[in-house]
């Protein structure tokens, strides 16, 4: 494929028509996406994704629009309206901040976003129209680093450590042991469950690294069964934004007890086998569209697309007028979650229950039964509203 | 059942019983609950409100309705891509058709020719010709097309669709959608009110109803629910029917776990009645008196009386009960 065509592949989404659009009408009135991802991006080489650690994408995030726009091309047909998806790549943040002013020219009304958070921070200033983060779960994006024109529909880091902890408080398991990784992003990831930890009223028992290594003299680092021992807790939760530790920790550790985060049980957007509130036909939809399972990153692109649709097939058709619809209170979106889903006017962060999940089945949803907020049970995960953490509104 | 061999040879028997040949149901004093995950339907005695049998059928049965001249009942079946033919007295399935793939809900044209079902899988409403057990057409609507309803006199079929929030009507002779109406988010299920003037929809997550003129085919009028002590966001209306007396609408809310009893004439809810867990669809007894609510999330059914408004009896069935057909 040439430089161009990879940067830069354009498609119209077909006419589908002869059925539809009642009565047939004059020119179709065309609104633009734009799509925007990494270029070479290692969470999809084919080597990662085939090992499909949950939390972690599965493809392309043009897939999941594609997967939206085909299931709303009914409604789109009815209304006149056409779709044009710019679907663009980027190296770095500086060309990040040039696809999207080059998008911002060429008329598209938002783009759907999935980038580093620091390329985010660095380019959404740059340009006005929305942009929907449908991948990064950076908290910083959503408090002292929000922009005015930045969305989000993959959930916070905060949102997810949130679920986890809240399922830990219902099931009264409140000796946690804290495993973490080293890495940068772990690093950050473990202040985020440290946090959780607190707010829900769970005890820390103990906080450690691990290494993956095979190496006899690192063994206490490396080693679930010493990581483990001599402690009393309930649950060990597990930090590893890599994914390999984590995976084999379950009965690996010197305690019957189980493990949550990023091995055993996690908080995810979204599970293929999630088997309520219609899911199972968007999980098929997905399956059969693109070969192969839909992750938490295609709800994300997935929603963020029928927001956009949704408000350009309520006559937002231009970059200003689909901002002001995100954010109206009767803006609210069917995520096939069960419930009514919108965009906070503090954070711009959708709301949204998460599921708990093993890999195997669905086990809950969060918030479960008995959490209580005042106006809204979703916002009991991740930043409310009283703490102001974002100031640009 | 006390042996397999009636099973087998019911069994032999599929396919080779015509529809109009099978004479029983009617007056069986029984009603028969669907549930979603049981591949069986649950016998209630209607007097003892006891679970009295259970009839094996086909995968994820849903919908059910009896065939206009009594001689079966018709269970829709998701995940057998087909509808079973149930002799109700004999308790045997006694036939089936195709639908098309994973049909949800249909309802039968007033002449009792045609089924006209959703097919969830292909966002398509198909028609069916009973007689000849055959898909004659197939009717693209948008994604995941739910409730069904033909009017009285044949003309038109309205069908949901749960992902374009419409109501899509639609020509049934001319095999054509004719007219789409914007409705509430997630539009489920369908009643027409006693003169035939107003069609009735559901929304599950706009929390309301909205009141279709059947005349200009433009919403009227929208309901919305409150139940006091829940967040709008529980209530999930779907199921809903109109009393004998054609004067009170019984709205299921969903996750509210409350039936309305909703005021034709003026729109206002009159009652709340408590019923079971994700109260769904719901279904009244030959004369009106009783109501039977399925309730999805607490496997069971709750009996209201209709005149004290109130829940008599909650009764244990299958797994994820979809709905309840009353044959006393």
């Amino acid at each position: 494929m040439t430089e161009q065509a990879r940067r830069c592949a354009t498609w119209i989404v077909a006419l589908a028509l002869g059925f539809a659009a009642l009565p047939l009408q004059s020119a179709a009135a065309t609104f633009t996406i734009g799509v925007l991802s990494r270029a070479d991006d290692e969470r999809l080489d084919p080597h990662r994704t085939e090992l499909a650690y949950l939390g972690h994408p599965g493809g392309p995030l043009s897939q999941s629009v594609e997967v939206a726009i085909k299931e709303s091309q009914f409604e789109l047909d009815a209304a006149n309206l056409q779709v044009k998806i710019e679907a663009a790549q980027a190296r770095d943040a500086t060309e990040a901040q040039s696809v999207m002013q080059r998008l911002e020219k060429a008329g598209a009304v938002a783009i759907i976003i999935d980038l580093p958070a620091d390329w985010i921070s660095r380019a959404a200033p740059a340009v006005k129209l929305p942009l929907i983060n449908a991948g990064e779960p950076d908290d910083t994006l959503r408090a002292a680093g929000c922009q005015p024109n930045l969305l989000h529909t993959y959930p916070s880091e905060r949102m997810r450590a949130d679920a986890i902890a809240q399922m830990l408080t219902s099931r009264r398991w409140s000796k946690v042991l804290v495993l973490h990784g080293t890495s940068q992003e772990d690093a950050a990831r473990l202040a985020t469950v440290q946090a959780s930890i607190k707010r829900f009223g769970l005890k820390p028992v103990a906080t450690r690294p691990f290494k993956l290594s095979a190496d006899p003299r690192e063994r206490d680092l490396a080693n679930p069964l010493l990581l483990t021992a001599n402690l009393d807790y309930d649950v060990v939760w597990v930090v590893d934004s890599d994914g390999e530790f984590a995976r084999s920790l379950p009965y690996r550790i010197s305690l019957p007890r189980p493990v949550v985060g990023d091995g055993g049980l996690f908080a995810v957007a979204w599970a293929p086998n999630f088997e309520r509130f219609g899911a199972p036909q968007l999980a098929r939809r997905f399956l059969r569209g693109e070969g192969r399972a839909m992750t938490g990153h295609d709800w994300a692109g997935w929603i963020a697309t029928k927001a956009i649709l949704q408000a350009a097939l309520d006559k937002a058709l231009t970059p200003a007028a689909q901002l002001k619809a995100f954010v109206q209170p009767a803006f609210t979106l069917d995520g096939f979650k069960g419930v009514r889903l919108s965009f906070r006017t503090w954070d711009r962060q959708l709301r949204q229950p998460l599921l708990l999940t093993d890999g195997q089945g669905v086990i809950a949803l969060a918030p479960g039964e008995g959490i209580l907020h005042p106006t809204n049970v979703l916002d009991t995960l991740g930043a409310d509203a009283p703490e102001g953490l974002c100031k640009t509104r | 059942m006390t042996s397999r061999r009636p099973l087998r040879s019911a069994a032999a028997a599929l396919g080779f019983v015509a529809i109009a040949t099978a004479v029983h149901a009617k007056d069986t004093g029984m009603a028969f609950v669907s549930s979603e995950k049981d591949n069986a339907l649950a016998v209630i005695d209607v007097k003892t409100l006891a679970i009295v049998g259970m009839i094996p059928t086909c995968k994820r049965p849903r919908h059910m309705q009896f065939l206009p001249d009594g001689s079966a009942l018709m269970v829709a079946c998701g995940d057998s891509n087909r509808a079973d033919l149930i002799d109700v007295a004999a308790r045997k399935v006694v036939g089936n058709i195709p639908l098309g793939d994973d049909p949800e809900a249909f309802d039968i044209s007033p002449d009792g020719k045609f089924a006209y079902v959703s097919n969830e899988e292909d966002g398509a409403l198909n028609i069916v010709d009973l007689a000849a057990k055959k898909v004659t057409k197939s009717i693209p609507v948008g994604k995941e097309p739910e409730g069904v309803k033909a009017s009285p006199d044949g003309s038109r079929v309205y069908v949901t669709s749960e992902v374009a929030n419409m109501v899509h009507v639609i020509d049934p002779a001319a095999g054509k959608v004719v007219k789409n109406i914007q409705v509430g988010k997630r539009p489920r299920r369908f009643a027409l009110t006693a003169d035939g003037a107003e069609l009735w929809v559901t929304s599950e997550l706009g929390a309301s109803v909205s009141i279709i003129s059947t005349g200009d085919l433009s919403v009227v009028q929208t309901i919305n629910f409150e139940v006091k002590g829940m967040r709008p966001d529980d209530i999930t209306p779907v199921g809903l029917t109109l009393s004998r007396d054609g004067k009170t609408m019984f709205v299921a809310l969903g996750r509210a776990s409350h039936v309305a009893f909703v005021d034709v004439a003026s729109r206002k809810t009159t009652k709340l009645v408590l019923v079971g867990k994700r109260a769904w669809n719901v279904t009244l007894n030959r004369d009106g008196s009783r109501l039977f609510v399925a309730n999805g999330l607490s496997d069971d059914v709750t009996v209201i009386d209709v005149a004290q408004a109130k829940a008599i009896k909650t009764i244990p069935v299958g797994r994820v009960p979809y709905m309840v057909v009353v044959d006393d």
